[in-house]
C-alpha cells in the first residue's frame, strides 16, 4: 500500500520545525506503524538525509516510550493501543498521515518528534511512592487488602506514564497521569499514611510544571493505551480536597 | 591475571548467607557519605539497588539510556515473581525452591548463590508490598499464588500480566523517592560507554549524554553494572529493541570474565515474524499451552485456511513425540520440536517459520467464556498485533529469543573478576544455570538489588573509606575518554552505504540459525567464519548519518551493534567449546537416542569463564568446578 | 487555602460549588416561570412572593455573587489552560474522544451569558427599576410580571428564537456542566458516572424544554 506522510521535523529545541512530505509506496499491511517509520528511515539514510528521530522501545505496549500525535489522536485511531502497536492495516491506501510530536508546554521538543517528559519525572518526585526503606516491610499478608481494592490500585497502576493524556487534553493537564498514582496508592492500607500529603504536593507539583486543569472532557480516557478511568480523577479530588480541609498539613 | 575464586562461605547451605552477613565487614554511616556509587541500569536490579544503596547513606549515580528509569525493559515482564512464602501450604520452602532451580538450570549453577536466591525471596515480597505493588488478593484479603512450569507448588505472586511492570515500577518509585531526597543523583539518557580503572580497580565510567553527545566521567569508589541481558543479539527478540550488551562487553574488554555466554532461553511461545520489516516479538505467555493444542499439517507446505484442515491431517507433534507431557513439556523441548517441524517444510503461515497453537477443542469443550475469562488479555494482545482472532483462527506462535542466563562472572558477593566492579539481575551469569526457570528472573534482579548487593558492596566500600575521589583529570579518564572518541568517531567515518540495523538483521540471522535452539559444531563454525565477515564488512560499509554532538540515534544503534558482533564471537566460541548439550545449550551431536539433552557431567560441569585476549583473539578459557554438595545431580527427563 | 483557590482541583472546586448553585436557582426559576402556562394569577403570585420575601431577599446578591464567581474563575482557568499548549497541532481530531460541549464549556457559558444580559435587561432590571402595571391578586397589589413576559413573548417572535436558543445553549452546558461539577467535587466513581451522566442528560433537557416551552407557549396560545 502507499501513504503520504506528513512528518514534523525539527533539527533540535532551539530551531523551529517544520512539516516535510514523505511517499512511502511500498508497505505491508502487516507493518507496525513504528516498522513502517524505520522503512522510510532507512531510505532517508541511504539518502544521505537525517533519519526521523522518535522514541520506541519494547514495541509490544508497555514501555511507554513511544508516542506519537498520528492524524489527530495521540498513538493514532485505535483504541487501547500505544503507537507501537498500531498497525498499517488500520490506515487505507493512498492515506495522508499526519504525524506530530506531543504537543504540551511541559513537554518540549527535542528533536523532531522526541519531547521531553521530564516533568513526569518531577511529579513523582512529589510524593508518588510509599516512604519505605528496604528491609523496614512488614510480612506481606499482615495487612490484608479488599480484593476489588486491590484490582482497582491495578487498573491504575498499570499507567505506561507515555504521556497521551496530555497530548489529548485541551487543557495539556497531567491530571490522569497524577491521578492514577494518587489513586493507586490511596487504595492500599500501603500508601494510606501519606495519601493526604501525596495528593497536595503531587497536584501542586503538576501545576508548577505547566499542566493544566481538568476540564473532564473524558479525551485522556478514551485515548489512553491503558484505559484508565476518570474515576481515578475524581479519587484524586478527593483525596485533595479531604487533605485540604483537613488539619494535617505538613 | 585475575583468579577465579567464588568466595563461597563455609557451612552449611542454609547458613551460608547468614554467616557472610555476620562475618562481612561494615562501613559506619559517617563514612558511607564519603563513598560514591555508579549504578548503570534501572531495572528490577539496578532501581533497588540504587534506592537502597541511597538508604543506606552511601553517594548514588544512577544511569539509563531512556529518558526515564521505568522503561527498563523488566516493565515487560508478564507472568510473576517466585517466593518461596508456602502460604499455599504446598510443601514449598526455600530448600524445594533452592531445588527446583538448580534442578530447572540442568545442573550447571551455583549451589550457594541459588540458595540464597531462594532465602531472599520472601523479603522481596513483603518490601514490594509495602511499596504499594497491588499482587493479586483473594477475597479475604490475602496474597494468591498460580503456578508455573518446572515446579510442583504454587509460588508465583503476580499482577494478571503485568507483574514486570508493577514490580518494576514499585521498585522506580522507591527509587525516585531517594533521588526526591537528593541522595540519588539520576542521568537520563547516557549510555554508559567505557569502564575507567585504575590500580585495577573499577572507580569511574564514561558515560554519553545521548541528546548532546557530550562525553562526561562520572568517578565512584565502585561500579555496579545492572545492564540486563543481550537477547537482542538475535535482532528479533521479546526484548526491547534498544537493550544491548554493550555495558558488559565494555566490562569484558576492560578484563571482567564472561560466564557462559552462549547460554541463552528460547522461549517457545511468541508471535512469529510477519514480514521482513519486523522489529521485535511479542511473547505469548506460556500458561497458554494448557489449553492451546500445538499442530502442524502433515502435508509440507500445505497452504489452507487452518480452519478448513480436517483432524486427520493435522499433526499434533508434541503429543505425539511426548505423549506423558504433550503440550506442556519445557520450553527448551518446544521449542526445539517446533524449529524441527518448520526446518523439515511443515511450517506454516507466510514465512513458514510458525507452528498452530489451537484453541479450537479447549472452546468446545469449555466454552468460549471460560477460555476468554483465562487468556482473554492475551487473546486481545494477538488480535491487536496480526488481526487474528484466535477465538476463530488457531494462533500462529514461534520461538523467540528471550532471556540469558550467561552474563559478567561474579563471585559470590557479586563482584566481577575486576575489583570494585559488580554485575547484578541478569547482566550477571545468575542463579539459573543452563535454564531459567518462569518467574525467577524478576526474583534474582530484585534480590540482588534489594537484599544482596547492598550487602556485600559495604564488604568492599569498608576498606576504601580512606581512598578519596577520584579527581576526573587523572589520566584514566583522559585515556578511557580517548578510546570513547576514538571508537565514535570511526563509527561515524566510515561513510558506507548500509545501515546499522541491515548489519544487525544479518548478524541475527547467522546467530539465530547457528548459535540459537540448535548448535553443531559445523553450523558454528561457519557463524564463525560468516560473523568475522559481517564484522569487517561492518567497519568498512556502515553509514551512521549526523554528528556527535546531537542525538543521533543511528549513532546509538551503531555501538550496540558494533559490540554485539564482537559479542557474537564470544558466544560461538563459549557454544563450540561446550561439547555437551544442558539447558538452553542444545548441541546436534550430544542428544540421546530420543533427541533429548546430553549432559556430560564429567568433563563440563563447570562455568566457562572467559578472558578477554584482544580484539578478534581467542578468549582464554577459565573453569569454575561446580561441585554439588547439597543436592544429587540426576539427569533430567521429560517422559 | 489561599494556595487552594489557586490550585488545579481548588479551582475546579469553586466552579463546581458555584455550578451546582447556580442549578438550584435554575430548578427553582423554572419552576416558576411554569406558572406562566398555569395563568396571570399563579405567577404573578410567585413572582410576588420571590421579589419581597425577605429570605430570597438576601439569596439575590448571593446568587449574583455565584454567576460572578463562576464566570470569573472560567475566564481564569481557560486563558491559564490555553497557555500550556503554545504550538497547536495541526491536525486534532476530537471527535472520537469527546463530546462537542465538554470542550467547548467556556464558549457555551458566553453565549449563555450573553442571553442573561438579554433577559435581564428584559425583565429584572425593569422589576427593580422600571415602572410597571400593577394587578390585584386575591387583595395583594403586586406587578404585573405576567403582563410584561407575555407581551415581550407575543409581540416580538425574535425575543421567542432567542430565548429558545438561550435554552438550548444552557441545556448543552448543563449537559457536560452537570456531571462534571460532581467529577469535579470527587464524588464520580465508574458507577455513579455513568447515572450522574444520565441524571445530567434528564436534568439538561428539562431545563432545555422547560425554559422554551414559555416562548413557545406564547406563541402558540397568541396564535
Amino acid at each position: 500500500m502507499k501513504v503520504k506522510l506528513k512528518i514534523w521535523r525539527q533539527p533540535n529545541a532551539r530551531s523551529k520545525g517544520k512539516f516535510v512530505d514523505y511517499d512511502l509506496d511500498d508497505i505491508s499491511p502487516e507493518m507496525s506503524f513504528l516498522e513502517m517509520l524505520d522503512a522510510l528511515n532507512t531510505r532517508l539514510i541511504q539518502q544521505g538525509d537525517d533519519p526521523v528521530a522518535y522514541e520506541h522501545d519494547c514495541r509490544e505496549g508497555i514501555c511507554g516510550s513511544c508516542g506519537l500525535f498520528i492524524n489527530g489522536r495521540p498513538h493514532g485511531p485505535e483504541r487501547e493501543v500505544a503507537t507501537c502497536q498500531l498497525h498499517m492495516r488500520s490506515f487505507r491506501d493512498g492515506d495522508t498521515i499526519v504525524v506530530e510530536p506531543w504537543r504540551a508546554k511541559a513537554f518540549p521538543v527535542i528533536k523532531d518528534l522526541v519531547v521531553d517528559r521530564s516533568a513526569f519525572e518531577k511529579i513523582m518526585d512529589a510524593g508518588g511512592f510509599v516512604s519505605v526503606d528496604t528491609g523496614s516491610a512488614p510480612e506481606a499478608n499482615t495487612t490484608p487488602v479488599k480484593k476489588q481494592n486491590a484490582e482497582r490500585a491495578f487498573d491504575a497502576g498499570v499507567c505506561i506514564g507515555c504521556g497521551a493524556c496530555v497530548a489529548a487534553c485541551k487543557n495539556s493537564s497531567a491530571s490522569l497521569f497524577v491521578a492514577a498514582k494518587i489513586s493507586q496508592l490511596a487504595l492500599l492500607p500501603q500508601g494510606k499514611a501519606e495519601a493526604q500529603r501525596r495528593a497536595l504536593n503531587m497536584v501542586a507539583r503538576m501545576e508548577e510544571l505547566g499542566f493544566g486543569s481538568c476540564t473532564s472532557t473524558e479525551a485522556c480516557e478514551v485515548e489512553c493505551p491503558k484505559s484508565i478511568s476518570l474515576d481515578h480523577i475524581a479519587r484524586m479530588n478527593r483525596e485533595y480536597l479531604r487533605a485540604s480541609f483537613s488539619e494535617e498539613k505538613d | 591475571m585475575a583468579t577465579l575464586d567464588a568466595k563461597i562461605p563455609e557451612g552449611p547451605l542454609k547458613d551460608k548467607w547468614t554467616n557472610y552477613l555476620n562475618s562481612m565487614k561494615l562501613v559506619s554511616p559517617a563514612n558511607k557519605k564519603k563513598l560514591d556509587v555508579i549504578v548503570v541500569g534501572t531495572g528490577i536490579a539496578g532501581s533497588p539497588a540504587a534506592a537502597t544503596l541511597a538508604q543506606l547513606g552511601y553517594n548514588v549515580k544512577v544511569f539509563c539510556y531512556q529518558d526515564s528509569p521505568r522503561r527498563a525493559h523488566s516493565v515487560a515482564a508478564q507472568g510473576g515473581i517466585n517466593a518461596s512464602k508456602n502460604y499455599r501450604n504446598d510443601g514449598d520452602g526455600v530448600y524445594r525452591h533452592f531445588y527446583d532451580m538448580i534442578k530447572g538450570g540442568d545442573y550447571r549453577a551455583r549451589e550457594s548463590n541459588v540458595y540464597r536466591a531462594a532465602e531472599v525471596s520472601n523479603g522481596i515480597i513483603d518490601q514490594l508490598t509495602a511499596q504499594g505493588v497491588p499482587f493479586a488478593r483473594e477475597y479475604g484479603g490475602q496474597i494468591t499464588t498460580r503456578s508455573f512450569g518446572g515446579v510442583q507448588v504454587s509460588r508465583t505472586f503476580y499482577a494478571q500480566g503485568q507483574t514486570g511492570q508493577q514490580v518494576l515500577l514499585g521498585s522506580y518509585s522507591a527509587l525516585r523517592r531517594m533521588i526526591a531526597k537528593g541522595k540519588v543523583q539520576m542521568y537520563e539518557r547516557r549510555q554508559m560507554l567505557e569502564l575507567v580503572i585504575k590500580d585495577g580497580h573499577a572507580r569511574g565510567i564514561i558515560a554519553r549524554n545521548l541528546l548532546t553527545g557530550e562525553l562526561e566521567r562520572h568517578t565512584a569508589h565502585a561500579v555496579v553494572l545492572a545492564t540486563g541481558g543481550y537477547g537482542t543479539i538475535y535482532y528479533l527478540s521479546t526484548l526491547g529493541v534498544t537493550s544491548s550488551g554493550s555495558a558488559a562487553m565494555i566490562a569484558y574488554r576492560n578484563g571482567a570474565f564472561f560466564g557462559n555466554p552462549s547460554f541463552i532461553q528460547i522461549h517457545p511461545t511468541c508471535i512469529p515474524q510477519l514480514s521482513d520489516f519486523q522489529s521485535k516479538l511479542t511473547l505469548m505467555s506460556e500458561s497458554l499451552r494448557n489449553d492451546g493444542r500445538i499442530w502442524v499439517p502433515k502435508e509440507q507446505g500445505d497452504k489452507r485456511n487452518p480452519n478448513d484442515i480436517p483432524e486427520e491431517e493435522r499433526d499434533y507433534y508434541l503429543e505425539r513425540r511426548y505423549p506423558a507431557f504433550g503440550n506442556l513439556v519445557p520450553r527448551d523441548v518446544a521449542s526445539r520440536a517446533a524449529k524441527e517441524r518448520c526446518d523439515a517444510g511443515y511450517g506454516v503461515g507466510k514465512t513458514g517459520q510458525a507452528v498452530y497453537l489451537d484453541f479450537k477443542h479447549a472452546i468446545k469443550e469449555q466454552g468460549a467464556k471460560a477460555i476468554g475469562s483465562k487468556y482473554g488479555n492475551l487473546f486481545e494482545l494477538y488480535e491487536k498485533i496480526t488481526g487474528e482472532s484466535p477465538y476463530e483462527t488457531p494462533m500462529r506462535i514461534y520461538p523467540a529469543g528471550h532471556y540469558t542466563m550467561g552474563g559478567l562472572w561474579v563471585d559470590y558477593e557479586l563482584m566481577t573478576t575486576i575489583p570494585g566492579l559488580f554485575a547484578i539481575g541478569e547482566a550477571n551469569f545468575s542463579d539459573h544455570g543452563a535454564n531459567r526457570l518462569g518467574a525467577s528472573s524478576l526474583m534474582q534482579g530484585a534480590g540482588d538489588g534489594y537484599f544482596i548487593l547492598p550487602n556485600t558492596i559495604g564488604n568492599y566500600l569498608s576498606d576504601k573509606i580512606k581512598t578519596s575521589r577520584l579527581s576526573t583529570e587523572e589520566p584514566e579518564f583522559e585515556e578511557a575518554e580517548k578510546r570513547v572518541r576514538e571508537k565514535l568517531e570511526k563509527l561515524i567515518n566510515i561513510n558506507g552505504s548500509q545501515t546499522a540495523a541491515s548489519f544487525h538483521k544479518r548478524l541475527g540471522k547467522i546467530m539465530w540459525d547457528h548459535c540459537g535452539m540448535l548448535r553443531s559444531e559445523e553450523g558454528l563454525k561457519q557463524a564463525r567464519t560468516e560473523v568475522r565477515e559481517l564484522k569487517q564488512e561492518f567497519w568498512n560499509d556502515l553509514q551512521v548519518p549526523g554528528t556527535l554532538s546531537e542525538l543521533n540515534q543511528e549513532l546509538e544503534k551503531a555501538v550496540r551493534v558494533a559490540d554485539f558482533l564482537d559479542m557474537s564471537q564470544l558466544l560461538i566460541e563459549d557454544a563450540l567449546n561446550r561439547h555437551e548439550s544442558c539447558g538452553g545449550h542444545f548441541r546436534q551431536e550430544y542428544q540421546t537416542e530420543a533427541g533429548e539433552a546430553l549432559r556430560d557431567d564429567e568433563n563440563y560441569m563447570y562455568v566457562a569463564a572467559w578472558e578477554y585476549q584482544g580484539e578478534d583473539q581467542m578468549p582464554r578459557l577459565h573453569k569454575e568446578q561446580l561441585t554439588f554438595e547439597f543436592v544429587e545431580v540426576k539427569e533430567r527427563t521429560y517422559k | 487555602m489561599s494556595h487552594f483557590l489557586t490550585s488545579p482541583v481548588g479551582k475546579k472546586f469553586i466552579m463546581s460549588i458555584t455550578g451546582i448553585f447556580l442549578m438550584l436557582f435554575l430548578i427553582v426559576h423554572l419552576t416558576v416561570n411554569s406558572l406562566l402556562m398555569v395563568g396571570p394569577d399563579a405567577f404573578n403570585s410567585a413572582a410576588h412572593f420571590m421579589t419581597t420575601n425577605s429570605f430570597i431577599m438576601v439569596l439575590e446578591p448571593l446568587l449574583a455573587l455565584g454567576f460572578i464567581i463562576h464566570i470569573i474563575y472560567s475566564a481564569y482557568l481557560t486563558m491559564q489552560n490555553q497557555r500550556l499548549r503554545p504550538v497547536h497541532y495541526k491536525k486534532v481530531d476530537r471527535w472520537g474522544s469527546s463530546t462537542w460541549p465538554s470542550r467547548n464549556m467556556f464558549i457555551l457559558g458566553g453565549l449563555v451569558l450573553i442571553f442573561l444580559v438579554i433577559h435581564l435587561s428584559n425583565f429584572f432590571w425593569k422589576v427593580k427599576f422600571g415602572d410597571l402595571d400593577t394587578v390585584m391578586v386575591q387583595g395583594t397589589q403586586m406587578h404585573d410580571l405576567y403582563g410584561l413576559v407575555s407581551a415581550l413573548f407575543i409581540n416580538w417572535w425574535w425575543y421567542d428564537l432567542i430565548y429558545i436558543l438561550g435554552a438550548l445553549f444552557l441545556a448543552l452546558h448543563l449537559s457536560h456542566g452537570f456531571w462534571a461539577a460532581f467529577q469535579s467535587l470527587g464524588w464520580d466513581n465508574d458507577l455513579w458516572r455513568v447515572r450522574l451522566k444520565r441524571i445530567a442528560y434528564v436534568f439538561a433537557v428539562i431545563m432545555g424544554v422547560g425554559f422554551s416551552s414559555i416562548p413557545v407557549y406564547f406563541l402558540i396560545t397568541s396564535g
